[in-house]
């Protein structure tokens, strides 16, 4: 009786995904021999003719010419056994596949990396798991998905290890480990960078290094150690420091501020899950390969918005004049806890900034204040700030204006909380944003509607997108 | 030799002419002249087998069940010639090509296809053929012939006073290894030491795309001048001059006079391997001349001539060659997946800590599937 059997497109080359049917040498209905002539098609390497595999009859094409098929499809499918009785009536067909490929699929390799003996465990893996190595040695790329997994025992993969993790001794050279011994360091702590694994000279005194803890004294680019041009009396128990510098021109602000500007101060807990999505989104997208995406970028992005819808707090108390300036720009002020002390540079015209624009800016902003070389310019002309308590840990405050604004947004820390989602108890990702404003030009409801429209967009940045 | 290209046709040992007709040869002649029309018959067969098992394989690649093939379509006469001077003391290596040479040593064709299936790294005892496994790393084992011949001059194999007893190493590989540094560093230390060895150039004409004539301005033979190593040149669709001119050479190499080089000018018929697309790099007009210089059409005509094949022999060859395709096909189709382990095996003569080591952890991860039948 009928015997079907097809015939999955093989890779012609090397690592070859698909090919395009180009004619087909056969039709429905004849009688083929091994290796005669059966298509032709054409690979991303070449026109190639396929040579028929068995001896039968050709009982359908399944690709058409000009179609192109997945390596491992079936192109055509031959009844094997032509010249049996016919089947018998009501037996439905089986097309099996030929033998051998049954067997290449199963075998196929599962790309899988040798679990490390500190992997993570399922939930983290995941995104791994999706990408295939890549490497072909010959051809144009490997499909995602042409993985095929063996099912696996997850629990027993963690505690296997890496063969080198268990079995073999630290390699070093003899001084390497005299120096090693000396300096107290564990050679197996230590992540060797020489050739076929060796620890090196080098990464002994790497190592050390990250060891030692560092001095107050000793912070990068400090020029101006904190205490070294103070006096000292009462017998050393104190030191007298000149106010200047940073600290003065911090003092003089905040004093100016907080006893001109009347502040009042709102606060607004949201559940910024999607903002974290998002974050993650952005990171792993090869636009954003060159900047760091962070959540204070999403959130200095969701302020522009806000300030957009509320243009008028985006403004300056002219006290001399008896006006009050309203700013056509958004000069993006970003509070910075630098080795010099708190200074407040700006993002200047941040509101035409793209987002991968403004991540480039804010990326030079911290760059510079991490050093503390902000230049005057830099600070000078802010319109609005925001002031990340949230990366000290805190979860919110009540900051004080920049001296010639009026809102400043506190944004504190993200932390994983039960919160009500959708009607249930979930955990979500959680923050707390605080803004105060100067109430001589901003009321309470124009501060709560900017503050509302921040959490809006932080709560569900795709609302970005209907105020843009 | 001087001021000829690499693919010149000038100057090399030729026995018959592409018309299948004898052409003389004073210094060369001498060595063909025991072969009986008997002998000849049986090149043609060999020739014959090896193209019908290439030609299966080629086929089997393009139906999914082999990996890759290396056809040697159109270098038959070069290896049937060659090899068919060789004998059991004699030790060859092969690169991945030599299909021929491998009949010529007793190997059962389709067990190469082990290799192309991605099942085995080699698949015969390479002492029991005295035939090198393939090897794929271009000239790499140019090295290791040129050590194992002189360790067979050391172990007194070689020059011995008894001619029949004594052996030599026979290195095959193409044009483009000659452009590899460890074959140049073999051809420098086998010619220093006097290595019983004989270096054998199959120039196909091309490295993978890449054309003789952009590894060499001249005939790759005078490599070896440049080492003041024999080297002689021939035609290598001839198999009536690559016996004679191998014959030579291994009689020179046995005899303790040193390594000699043969360059075989032959062509390569077929693509480099069936990932290889080689309309995109040379002319039909190329393929055309080629094919009309084809080494089984040529040594046919000469028997012909000579009235010396039979119908009766060419219907029992042509049975033959069928059979072998079939063989071919149902071996490649019968074998079972190979064990898991077996990638462990054969890594070095005696056991060895890291390659235990490995082999537990592999266990150790094999076990972790939960199809875990395959783990031993």
């Amino acid at each position: 009786m009928p015997q079907f059997q097809s015939f999955p497109l093989p890779d012609a080359g090397e690592g070859l995904t698909e090919a395009d049917v180009v004619t087909w040498r056969v039709a429905v209905g004849d009688r083929v021999e091994i290796n005669q002539p059966l298509v032709e098609i054409e690979t991303a390497k070449s026109l190639v003719e396929l040579p028929c595999p068995v001896d039968g009859v050709v009982t359908e094409l399944v690709a058409r010419e000009g179609d192109t098929v997945e390596v491992g499809s079936p192109i055509c499918i031959f009844d094997i056994d032509p010249d049996g009785p016919p089947a018998p009536e009501g037996v439905a067909p089986v097309v099996a596949d030929p033998p051998p490929f049954a067997d290449h699929v199963e075998d196929a390799p599962a790309e899988e990396p040798a679990p490390a003996a500190s992997s993570a465990p399922a939930a983290s893996s995941a995104p791994a798991e999706q990408e295939g190595s890549g490497a072909v040695l010959v051809g144009y790329g490997v499909k995602a998905d042409a993985a095929h997994r063996r099912p696996r025992n997850v629990e027993v993969v963690e505690q296997i290890g890496g063969v080198g993790d268990t079995e073999y001794p630290v390699l070093a050279k003899p001084p390497v480990r005299k120096l090693a011994k000396e300096l107290g360091v564990d050679l197996t702590t230590i992540n060797p960078s020489g050739p076929g694994g060796l620890v090196t000279r080098g990464d002994v005194e790497q190592k050390v290094k990250t060891m030692s803890a560092q001095t107050l004294a000793t912070y990068a680019n400090d020029d101006q150690p904190w205490l070294e041009t103070g006096y000292s009396n009462d017998g050393g128990r104190s030191t007298r420091v000149p106010v200047k510098s940073v600290r003065k021109r911090t003092a003089e602000a905040m004093v100016q501020s907080a006893f001109t500007a009347p502040h009042v101060t709102e606060f607004l807990t949201v559940d910024v899950t999607e903002t974290m999505n998002l974050v993650a989104k952005l990171k792993a997208d090869k636009d954003f390969a060159d900047v760091r995406v962070t959540p204070l970028l999403l959130v200095a992005k969701a302020l522009l918005l806000a300030v957009r819808r509320h243009p008028e707090v985006n403004a300056s108390w002219d006290d001399a004049s008896q006006e009050i300036v309203y700013k056509h720009y958004v000069n993006l002020g970003i509070a910075a806890s630098t080795p010099r002390g708190l200074v407040v540079p700006n993002i200047k015209d941040a509101h035409r900034l793209p987002l991968k624009a403004l991540a480039t800016e804010l990326q030079h902003l911290t760059a510079e204040a991490r050093t503390g070389r902000v230049s005057p310019a830099r600070m000078a002309d802010g319109t609005i700030t925001i002031t990340n308590v949230g990366a000290l840990g805190i979860d919110t405050g009540t900051p004080i204006l920049n001296p010639g604004e009026s809102a400043i947004l506190a944004f504190g820390a993200i932390r994983q909380q039960p919160w009500v989602h959708e009607g249930e108890i979930q955990i979500r990702w959680v923050t707390q944003l605080a803004l105060s404003f100067d109430h001589r030009l901003v009321d309470g409801e124009l501060g709560a509607r900017l503050l509302f429209d921040v959490g809006r967009v932080m709560n569900d940045p795709a609302h970005g997108l209907v105020w843009a | 030799m001087a001021g000829i290209g690499p693919l010149s046709e000038e100057g090399l040992v030729r026995l018959l002419n592409y018309k299948g007709k004898r052409v003389k040869n004073a210094k060369f002649a001498s060595y063909a002249e025991d072969l009986t029309p008997d002998d000849l018959r049986g090149f043609w067969r060999d020739m014959m087998l090896t193209r019908a098992f290439d030609n299966e394989a080629t086929s089997l690649q393009r139906q999914g069940e082999l990996g890759l093939w290396v056809a040697s379509l159109g270098q038959e006469a070069a290896q049937i010639g060659s090899a068919s001077v060789l004998r059991d003391p004699d030790y060859v290596f092969p690169s991945y090509r030599e299909h021929g040479v491998a009949l010529k040593r007793g190997i059962d064709l389709p067990e190469i296809l082990r290799t192309f299936r991605g099942h085995q790294h080699g698949a015969w005892d390479p002492a029991a053929h005295r035939f090198h496994l393939y090897t794929l790393v271009i000239g790499a084992h140019s090295l290791h012939a040129v050590g194992y011949a002189q360790a067979m001059d050391w172990d007194g194999l070689v020059g011995s006073g008894k001619p029949e007893a004594d052996g030599a190493v026979i290195c095959y590989f193409g044009d483009g290894a000659t452009s590899q540094g460890d074959v140049n560093e073999a051809l420098i230390f086998a010619s220093v030491n006097n290595a019983p060895i004989v270096f054998f150039v199959q120039n196909n004409q091309f490295a993978i795309s890449e054309s003789t004539t952009r590894q060499s301005k001249v005939p790759l033979a005078q490599r070896a001048d440049g080492v003041g190593m024999e080297n002689v040149r021939v035609d290598g669709n001839d198999a009536i001059a690559v016996h004679a001119v191998t014959a030579w050479a291994m009689e020179h190499a046995r005899s303790g006079a040193g390594p000699v080089m043969i360059e075989a000018l032959t062509y390569r018929m077929g693509a480099h391997t069936t990932s290889d697309d080689p309309t995109k790099y040379r002319t039909k007009a190329d393929e055309d001349y080629w094919r009309e210089r084809d080494p089984i059409a040529r040594l046919e005509a000469h028997l012909n001539s000579l009235g010396e094949l039979p119908e009766d022999f060419v219907d029992s060859v042509a049975a033959e060659c069928k059979e072998m395709g079939k063989r071919t096909r149902e071996a490649v189709r019968s074998w079972p997946k190979p064990p898991k382990h077996l990638i462990f095996e054969h890594v070095y003569a005696e056991p060895h800590a890291r390659v235990e080591a490995e082999r537990t952890w592999f266990e150790r991860y094999e076990a972790t599937f939960a199809d875990a039948e395959v783990a031993r």
